[in-house]
């Protein structure tokens, strides 16, 4: 094959052993990489019920076809899956930099991680040579100090590393892998399935060339992008960056403030994309192959935490400030700082204090619970000693480590009304109180609460749709841009750049085709990205998840917006939600119940997987579609 | 006296190389019909995330590495300035590469012998595309004139915004 390396590689931790296997074409085609290739062999590598925090669960590393080329965004791409220990359900995550792309010259498409090691190992991929290499004396740093250390013991600059935190080590359900110091894959606690086979990295160096199909055409190609990528499409990523969000979420009512309170920021000039490049931005930086560069690395200046470094994006920012309703800056670039330092997810422990705040306010917290600390919604001080505990699982920190539907179970007293997830997977920083066509896609986002499984965000804030309203068919409008978010994250795309393939399908499949030299219509692309957000459900649906568990979070339902803004007043009710799900069930071909018939499964190539679902739609209906 | 000739060579700006490698792609592809870093003429070195530098070959007067190469392998082209190798003389000895003080001639992964950026004949793609424009095609004449002009902006900061466009 060309563009793939052809090659999966399966290490057992637990025996140390390990070989590779050859991806074959037909899967190639049927799943892409990235997510759709992860989400398969993860569930052709594990049994249905398995522990995500056990040896049984495989942690599964999957490049792009593109990884490796100079594909802008395409090149440079990894993404890992699992089963997740916050959803119990499908877990992935995706990181850009640099490490992707040495993985696929190393010559594989995917690596495996079985089984659990007896002690701290680091895993050392030098092309063909695969060791485990003992990680007792990096057990407790950062990943970015692993980096530099392993990178010194091996004595290569270019090797790439991608590593857990102190929070994965303590088995916080919330921690995040990180790869090339500033790059996370943070959602879904992928970091934690890492942390509990006892592999605290993995080095990679790879000097395979990497080919493709049709080299002239794809440099074409790729020049275009280049072109297009100098244009309107991706303006806000190269000037103000994804913090641009705040003011203008600010102005539509849609930005959560204070745990998902407000719908808007008082403080909101303060923290602006704005403010933050005119005192903070001190670089932007770019990606491996990217021709965008929208990484802005924010230094503080001066005071209390002066030398804080950090990558900016708008949903951290999001999270540790408006969320807790911090306004200065400064703090929330060193919060951003320690979420990298302890590998936590940084939008999971930003819902984590913003919801320890909110049950502080309500006194279920008391400074008893705290160590002292004044939780108070703004205490920018409060938030940085909270995070500093979750690193350390030391105190409250200790429970908030495991995210915020576990940390209410723990803490009871009615928590659970402030505990803002989907799934068990922490809020996003959309306010789909008001924005009520995002709000289907996070309800059956198969990762839990996400916008970047859908994107549907965009017809709400732009004004596509009435965004308050709920209607018959508007499910057509979500599944539209999910199944081509699925290609994205299986090619493996940076979504910063998805406005750049002017053709959508047309173009991605020009482009896989170009890279790969198999041919795919756009149509057939179409319906692989179909077939692998069903695929993601039906991994779901083995594991045991069911309609109920495509809910919202608990204050989406229980809170309407107080603010006195274009959104006021807005909430989603239970029959909203419930006219949702219908809608968007048989939108998507499935049963009343969210499972996708045996002709949907047919219709997609699914029908090898028709097992998971015969045993729910043959089961007796009734006392299930009460329930709903 | 004739006048020497002018030699040019790529130089990579720090305030905008952003250190996304497209350089290496390009120069790999170029030369080599493959991706590979490891392959390329021009190297990304990224100390740290607000460090960024590509480096290549700056066509040094005298240049050490050929001065260093035991076989005689390397001489200096008089009229472009580009190191050109004997591969047939070049054993990948490496004493040409401890010579370069910017990490400019390297080892090639599969052949073994050193390589190191040609211009591409004068139009080198490294420039034409690098994103961020931040890669000239240049010589020590023009690279001074650039820092002085710099230099005279900044201290001319106030007086600038006075001045008709």
């Amino acid at each position: 094959m060309i563009g793939y390396a052809g090659r999966i590689l399966r290490v057992d931790l637990s025996t140390g052993s390990s070989k590779t296997e050859p991806l074959r074409e037909e899967m190639a085609k049927k799943y892409i990489g990235g997510i759709g290739l992860g989400i398969r062999l993860l569930l052709d590598n594990s049994k249905p019920g398995v522990e995500p925090l056990s040896a049984e669960n495989p942690l599964v590393l999957v490049t792009g076809p593109m990884t490796g080329t100079m594909g802008p965004t395409a090149g440079n791409g990894i993404a890992f899956v699992s089963k997740s220990p916050l959803t119990n359900g499908t877990g992935e995550a995706k990181s850009h930099g640099f490490f992707g792309a040495d993985l696929k010259r190393a010559g594989y498409d995917a690596v495996i991680f079985e089984g659990k090691s007896e002690k701290p190992v680091y895993v050392w991929i030098d092309d063909d040579s695969v060791q485990l290499m003992d990680a007792k004396h990096l057990w407790g740093k950062s990943p970015m100090d692993t980096e530099d250390a392993i990178r010194d013991e091996l004595g290569d600059y270019y090797v790439r590393v991608a590593a857990i935190g102190e929070a994965g080590e303590k088995l916080s359900k919330i921690a995040a892998i990180i790869n090339d110091k500033t790059r996370a894959a943070g959602r879904t606690g992928m970091g934690t399935v890492m942390a509990f086979k006892n592999l605290k990295a993995v080095a990679v160096r790879g000097t395979k060339d990497v080919t493709v199909a049709n080299p002239e055409e794809f440099l074409e190609f790729v020049k275009m992008l280049h072109e297009r990528m100098k244009g309107p499409a991706t303006t806000k990523y190269r000037t103000l960056g994804t913090p641009l969000n705040i003011l203008v979420h600010n102005s539509l009512g849609a930005l959560p403030t204070r745990n998902f309170t407000n719908a808007t920021f008082e403080g909101a000039e303060k923290v602006s994309g704005e403010y933050l490049n005119e005192r903070f931005v001190a670089k932007i930086i770019g990606c491996s192959s990217c021709a965008m560069r929208c990484e802005h690395i924010a230094l503080v200046p001066e005071g209390p935490y002066k030398g804080a470094l950090t990558r900016v994006e708008y949903e951290p920012l999001w999270s540790l400030g408006p969320h807790c309703g911090v306004d200065r800056l400064d703090a929330i670039i060193e919060a951003m700082h320690l979420c990298n330092y302890y590998g936590l997810d940084s939008l999971s422990a930003g819902n984590a204090v913003g919801f320890a705040m909110d049950c502080y306010e309500h006194g279920i917290l008391t400074k008893k619970d705290t160590d002292g600390i004044d939780l108070s919604f703004g205490n920018a001080e409060a938030l940085i000693d909270t995070l500093h505990k979750m690193g350390k699982r030391e105190g409250l920190g200790n429970i908030l480590a495991e995210g915020v539907k576990r940390a209410a179970e723990k803490i009871g007293k009615g928590a659970e009304k402030y505990a803002n997830h989907i799934k068990g997977l922490e809020m996003t920083g959309y306010d789909i109180r008001g924005l009520k066509t995002a709000a289907i896609g996070y309800a059956v986002s198969f990762r839990g609460a996400d916008h970047n499984r859908h994107g549907a965000y965009g017809l709400d804030l732009k004004g596509t749709v009435d965004r308050f309203k709920v209607e018959k068919g508007r499910s057509n409008l979500v599944i539209e841009i999910e199944d081509l978010y699925t290609i994205i994250d299986s090619l493996i795309l940076c979504k910063f750049s998805r406005g750049t393939y002017y053709e959508t399908f047309e173009d991605l499949a020009r482009y896989y085709t170009l890279a790969t030299g198999i041919t795919i219509t756009p149509e057939e692309l179409r319906i692989t990205g179909e077939r692998i957000n069903n695929l993601g459900r039906l991994f779901n649906i083995r594991e045991g998840l069911t309609r109920k568990d495509d809910h919202l979070p608990a204050k989406v339902m229980s809170t309407p917006i107080p603010d006195d803004t274009v959104s006021k007043g807005s909430y989603i009710t239970q029959k909203e939600l419930d006219f949702m799900l219908d809608d968007y069930y048989s939108c998507r071909g499935w049963t009343i119940e969210g499972v996708p018939t045996i002709e949907k499964l047919k219709e997609i190539g699914l029908n090898d997987l028709a097992y998971i679902v015969k045993p729910k739609i043959e089961k007796p209906k009734k006392p299930e579609t009460k329930k709903s | 006296m004739a006048a020497a000739p002018v030699r040019k060579f790529v130089s990579a700006d720090p305030e905008k190389c952003v250190g996304c490698a497209v350089c290496e792609y390009i120069c790999s592809f170029e030369k080599e019909k493959a991706f590979n870093p490891l392959k390329s003429r021009i190297r990304v070195v990224r100390l740290h995330p607000l460090i960024n530098l590509s480096v290549t070959c700056r066509l040094c007067e005298d240049p050490p590495c050929v001065a260093a190469c035991p076989r005689d392998a390397l001489e200096q082209s008089g009229e472009t300035g580009v190191i050109i190798i004997d591969e047939e003389k070049c054993n990948g000895c490496g004493w040409c590469i401890e010579a370069c003080d910017y990490g400019a001639i390297t080892l090639h992964p599969e052949s073994r012998v050193v390589f190191v950026c040609d211009l591409c004949d004068g139009e080198p793609k490294c420039v034409e595309w690098c994103p961020e424009e931040a890669l000239d095609f240049t010589t020590p004449d023009l690279l001074a004139q650039k820092a002085r002009r710099a230099v005279v902006k900044k201290l001319f900061q106030e007086a600038m915004k006075t001045v008709p466009a």
